[in-house]
């Protein structure tokens, strides 16, 4: 891993594959998360995974994994719009649980509602079946 | 006396709060574990591991590793508040301010508690640090959960789980 965050960005800008940013981060591997783009439109991919079950008898996704992916799509999505590409820092994050994350793929999308010189405001939805029906929202302020 | 009671009382949690945390997966893949229980709340232990890092520049441990370790502490504070009944409590939410980061190479700890627990809500907070470092924490956390009034089995019935 020598090459440094800026190239990789780039680097997956221009083959829109943003798997090597996506798999850059140990983390967001062990979670198995993944990224793809439409057209403009950035979803973040948590496909289904035993190892992210965190209630065996319904069973559904952790909280917490549901927390950490909501967190790493929310801090890819601000490497992906900055015109220069630095690792944010979480300042905080909210997390309203809608409903049970069920074991199956889950997605995420991020709305950036201000992006100053030092901080980002970002508000994350992650769905399951419908993207209208979210089953957790989130607000997360990144240092830049 | 009571002193003895209220460690039997701990005791008997702790062993509780181990079956439902082993039967926890992804609790289990992270190698969350309890560190010790009082009357004050919960300490939880995550062990640095190569597979937890944020940013592979610094090793420094990535946040939703600590949200999983404080959501699954916090689940905890609540079975405790809760002992020697069980009930089945969602998360309603969760926030977390991250203070400063983790010290690569050095395990996490969390300290929670249950500060008030009324008919529908349980309202829990805590902390994550290092060294032993309450008072300058990596991250604070708050967390509030939903009783389904769904269980009144105690501790020695597994199975269920809260998240």
């Amino acid at each position: 891993m020598t090459m440094d965050i800026k190239s990789i960005v780039q680097e997956c800008k221009d083959s829109n594959n943003f798997d090597v940013l996506v798999n850059w981060v140990p983390y967001a591997r062990t979670i198995g998360m993944g990224c793809m783009k439409a057209g403009d439109e950035i979803i973040f991919t948590l496909p289904a995974n035993e190892d992210n079950i965190g209630n065996p008898t319904l069973p559904a996704i952790h909280g917490g994994v549901l927390g950490g992916f909501i967190e790493q799509s929310a801090i890819l999505f601000v490497l992906m719009i900055a015109e220069q590409p630095k690792f944010p820092k979480v300042v905080d994050l909210s997390i309203d649980y809608l409903s049970a994350g069920h074991y199956r793929d889950s997605f995420a999308q991020c709305r950036a509602l201000r992006v100053g010189r030092r901080l980002a405001n970002i508000q994350v939805s992650a769905w399951q079946d419908k993207k209208e029906q979210p089953i957790a929202t989130a607000r997360a302020n990144l240092l830049l | 006396m009571s002193e003895s009671r209220i460690t039997d009382k701990n005791s008997d949690l702790e062993r509780g709060l181990n079956i439902f945390l082993n039967e926890i997966k992804h609790s289990s893949i992270l190698g969350i574990t309890i560190d010790s229980i009082d009357d004050d709340g919960l300490v939880v232990k995550l062990p640095y591991s190569d597979k937890i890092v944020g940013n592979p520049e610094t090793g420094v441990i990535h946040g939703g590793a600590i949200t999983s370790l404080l959501d699954q502490s916090c689940g905890m504070a609540v079975a405790q508040a809760l002992a020697p009944d069980f009930d089945i409590t969602p998360t309603i939410d969760l926030r977390i301010d991250y203070m400063k980061p983790a010290q690569p190479h050095k395990d996490v700890f969390a300290f929670v508690s249950a500060y008030r627990v009324t008919k529908s809500v349980v309202f829990t907070r805590g902390v994550a640090y290092q060294d032993g470092d309450r008072d300058n924490p990596i991250a604070h956390c708050v967390a509030n959960f939903i009783r389904m009034g769904l269980g009144t089995s105690i501790w020695s019935d597994k199975g269920n789980s809260n998240q």
